[in-house]
């Protein structure tokens, strides 16, 4: 058998191995996307109930006797919107007297509806002496119940009867959730909502963006044109390098030590998570905005010193603002980057149960990663739909900022 | 006035001496009277002024907001009685703070009359304080405007000025990284040395026992704390180890179809699709892995007839595998397409197919980059905190069968320091000598992994 007989016989095999590794190939790219598919199918659905909340009409009777006020009364801070909205619920079903029978059936309803039913009044004094119906939120057990069909341990069937009465009667409305994007956190699901969070966050990636941005393109401009070939620099560039990839839990720690306890900053606050993320998304801006400085080509610099400009309004007057699509591309994906971490801020104290919603940089904050960590920490099923739904949105913010990042490189990056 | 208001005024007076800078050295410029001709633009003489204005003034309002209120806190101790003065630090600052608040707040103390005085007097110290320092900054901006505008002359060389300075800028701004490098070694190391004042290090380091939960009261049973690591060493080994048996055969093997086989069209799309997954914040991925992932592993176990912790380490470290896939991939991408083509076209010139090209060509003179790839995505995995604080477990266990619930160094960090206690107890103490390893580990991972690349990079220069 000559070699060449050989080299043929083991051809097949050959070719066969050939296929078999591109299948390994294929297989790896497609697990890598059948995982991507999954994980958004599995948010996407488990959130979709959260979008949507079911309301209940009330007949609620404004009077006097009602709300326990003197007639002609104009004041309403002492009236009884509790039982007001008890008496409208019990209405609704003459035929429960026991005691124990009512408790269940006030259990149906959220226990905002009182303050809805005051919101009603307060905005409308003229409604005073008469009997309106008012839409209130029901309890997130029965919410869940309507959006899914899955019974609860904690609805019986009476409960499940009575709102088999209400949707019969035609009383009970599905809705878009408005509630979930105009409201803080809180106990109840049926009136947690994230705008508390979202504004954390906005506040918090504002604090990095205007800390990081500038000192993150002033010292690649530095390091990329100015910098001298020595150990400083050196040493500036290790550590920049290094910097990026320390565990974002390690610049939690220093926030804790060094801002809260040694600057005794306040714990919770935007300013102070700001700062901590401006450290960490540092080295993404520097890196990315000296690769952009670094595409510019010589002949600009060149044709700028040649006129007569010195090397300083080369740089700030030429090749910063013709590397700056890249430099804010670079600056979004960081601040992206800032948007979605969660651990740095657990170690300065954002994880707190705020209700209120921030107004400013110092007030106590929390952030959409954590509300969703938080939450996903709930014992109460409803909450499962509520974070996948706070997942969305943040999703929504970084695809958002992505998008722009991409718009930002495809419109003005130029091949030079 | 508050420091921001402050910083409102000094920039006030910064524009307003760059205004008058500028005009300033255009009156004086001999352009029209036939004397000296201005050696700078007349915009650069304003910005000196502006500098001179600005900077100094920033500058201390600084340094007096740094170091305010450490001087504060020890002239307030020195009013305290004697027993106070002698209490640890712990207390002291706990009695400080309680100070603060009376000051801030009024009311009356629980500590009686005499922290009521202190608090008075803490209150008047500030109010000097700011005074102080409303008065200093707003005389040292107006000083440095005076001295900025007594400078300008036709024959001062503001530019030059100007550049100078702002290079000093950009090189601070430079600096920041080694600060922060600085900050991070000092802050952990600081609390890692009182933390190893009370638990000796080898106890730390080689102890098998971890169950943190040192007594409120010296009296409670079970009052000292255990603080050996290796459960913690051994679960953050466990769950990487899941987690880079995943990434390293999907991630390896999609950067190879990518870079060698796909078309150009395939590849486009599937990059970025791929990059998507290190787009996903890794809150995502702990809700993923600990509500959709661990109850599907709990049940196929089950099925299989296998008890599966509920927080089963193979839960976090399969989800954590597929957050790393695309940073082996893209890594390991990038030194695939870096290996010359000559290679390439040898092995096939000679008769390879394009497996065994792969196979005995690129990827051995591939393997450093990627070897060094991988310690990277290593020291990634070890570090990931948010996938395993919801979806690992709590309890310290010495395993390392997959199936159970291991916890983590990161866990570990954000339970002990999220919980309800005082700073200096040993638990938040032990936080930080755990942050500490963590560094030290990672660091070592990364230089480890630059000096492979880099030298490999060598080769084909």
């Amino acid at each position: 058998m000559t070699n060449t007989d050989r080299i043929k016989q083991s051809l097949a095999k050959r070719y066969k191995r050939e296929r078999r590794f591109q299948w390994y190939g294929r297989a790896a790219v497609f697990a890598g996307f059948a995982f991507l598919v999954v994980l958004m199918l599995d948010i996407f659905t488990k959130a979709y109930p959260a979008f949507f909340i079911h309301y209940v009409k009330l007949d609620v009777a404004y009077t006097a006797e009602a709300l326990d006020l003197e007639e002609g009364a104009t004041e309403f801070d002492n009236a009884n919107f509790r039982g007001a909205t008890r008496d409208a619920i019990y209405a609704l079903f003459p035929e429960v007297s026991k005691r124990k029978d009512k408790r269940d059936l006030a259990k149906l309803f959220s226990s905002e509806a009182e303050f809805q039913v005051r919101n009603r009044l307060l905005n409308n004094p003229s409604l005073f002496g008469s009997t309106t119906s008012v839409w209130v939120l029901l309890d997130d057990d029965v919410d869940s119940y309507l959006q899914s069909g899955s019974k609860t341990a904690r609805l019986n069937e009476t409960q499940l009867a009575h709102v088999q009465t209400l949707q019969d009667a035609g009383r009970i409305e599905r809705r878009f959730n408005t509630v979930f994007f105009s409201t803080g956190d809180s106990r109840e699901p049926e009136i947690a909502g994230v705008l508390g969070a979202t504004m954390g966050s906005i506040f918090t990636v504002t604090v990095c963006l205007l800390v990081a941005f500038p000192i993150g393109v002033l010292a690649a401009v530095y390091l990329e044109e100015f910098a001298p070939q020595n150990r400083w620099v050196d040493l500036i560039e290790i550590n920049i390098n290094n910097l990026a990839a320390v565990p974002s839990i390690v610049f939690g720690l220093l926030g804790l030590a060094v801002f809260i306890n040694f600057f005794g900053m306040p714990r919770s606050a935007p300013v102070v998570g700001g700062l901590v993320l401006a450290l960490m998304t540092l080295p993404t801006i520097i890196i990315s905005s000296r690769s952009a400085i670094k595409a510019v080509p010589p002949s600009i610099r060149e044709a700028a010193l040649g006129v007569g400009a010195s090397k300083m309004q080369t740089v700030f007057q030429h090749v910063v603002p013709l590397a700056m699509p890249g430099i804010l591309t670079g600056t979004i994906i960081g601040m992206a980057q800032a948007l979605g971490e969660t651990a740095p801020l657990l170690m300065i104290g954002m994880v707190a149960f705020i209700v209120d919603i921030p107004q400013g940089f110092t007030d106590s904050a929390t952030v959409l990663p954590i509300q969703i960590y938080l939450w996903a920490d709930s014992p109460e099923r409803t909450f499962v739909a509520k974070t996948s739904a706070a997942i969305v949105v943040l999703l929504a913010f970084l695809v958002c900022m992505n998008a722009l990042a991409v718009f930002l490189r495809k419109k003005f990056e130029k091949n030079w | 006035m508050n420091s921001g208001t402050l910083i409102v005024v000094i920039a006030v007076l910064a524009v307003i001496g760059y205004l008058t800078g500028r005009f300033r050295s255009v009156a004086l410029s001999g352009n029209k009277t036939g004397g000296q001709v201005l050696h700078s633009r007349p915009a650069y003489y304003g910005y000196a002024t502006a500098i001179w204005c600005g900077l100094p003034a920033l500058l201390l309002l600084f340094l007096w907001t740094v170091f305010e209120p450490v001087l504060i806190s020890g002239m307030v101790v020195r009013q305290l009685p004697a027993e106070m003065q002698s209490m640890s630090t712990g207390e002291q600052s706990l009695v400080l703070n309680d100070i603060r608040l009376l000051a801030t707040q009024g009311g009356v103390g629980p500590g009686g009359t005499d922290m009521g005085d202190v608090a008075v007097y803490l209150q008047e110290l500030q109010r000097t304080s700011s005074w102080i320092r409303n008065a200093l900054v707003v005389v040292v901006a107006l000083a440095g405007f005076a001295w900025g505008l007594s400078r300008i002359r036709p024959a001062f060389r503001a530019r030059i000025f100007v550049e100078s300075a702002t290079k000093w800028l950009l090189f601070a701004c430079s600096a920041v990284a080694v600060v922060t490098t600085l900050g991070i070694v000092l802050s952990v190391l600081f609390e890692s040395i009182r933390f190893f004042g009370e638990v000796p290090p080898a106890d730390f380091l080689l102890g098998t026992n971890w169950s943190p939960q040192t007594a409120i009261r010296s009296d409670q049973v079970g009052s000292s704390g255990a603080f050996g690591a290796i459960p913690l060493f051994v679960g953050t080994m466990l769950i990487s180890a899941i987690a880079m048996l995943i990434a390293v055969p999907v991630g390896l093997m999609s950067a190879i179809y990518l870079s060698e086989y796909a078309s150009k069209g395939f590849r486009s799309f599937a990059k970025p699709m791929l990059e998507i997954l290190a787009g996903v914040p890794t809150v995502v991925y702990g809700f993923f892995a600990a509500l959709t992932v661990a109850p599907l592993i709990r049940g196929w176990g089950q099925g299989l007839g296998l008890d599966v912790a509920s927080e089963s380490a193979l839960a976090a470290g399969l989800v954590m595998g597929v957050m790393i896939i695309p940073f082996v991939s893209s890594i390991s991408d990038d030194v695939i397409s870096a290996v010359p083509r000559a290679l390439r076209e040898g092995a096939l010139g000679m008769g390879a197919t394009k497996n065994e090209t792969i196979r005995q060509v690129v990827l051995p003179a591939a393997l450093p980059g990627i070897v060094g790839g991988i310690l990277l995505a290593v020291s990634r995995a070890i570090g990931e905190t948010m996938i395993v604080v919801m979806a690992a477990g709590l309890a310290a266990n010495l395993t390392i069968n997959p199936l159970e619930a291991v916890t983590t160094v990161t866990v570990q960090i954000v339970t002990l320091l999220t919980g309800d206690q005082e700073f200096d107890s040993a638990k938040t103490l032990a936080a930080f000598a755990l942050g500490l390893m963590l560094f030290v580990v990672t660091l070592l991972l990364n230089i480890a992994a630059l000096h492979i690349v880099r030298k490999y990079r060598e080769q084909y220069d």
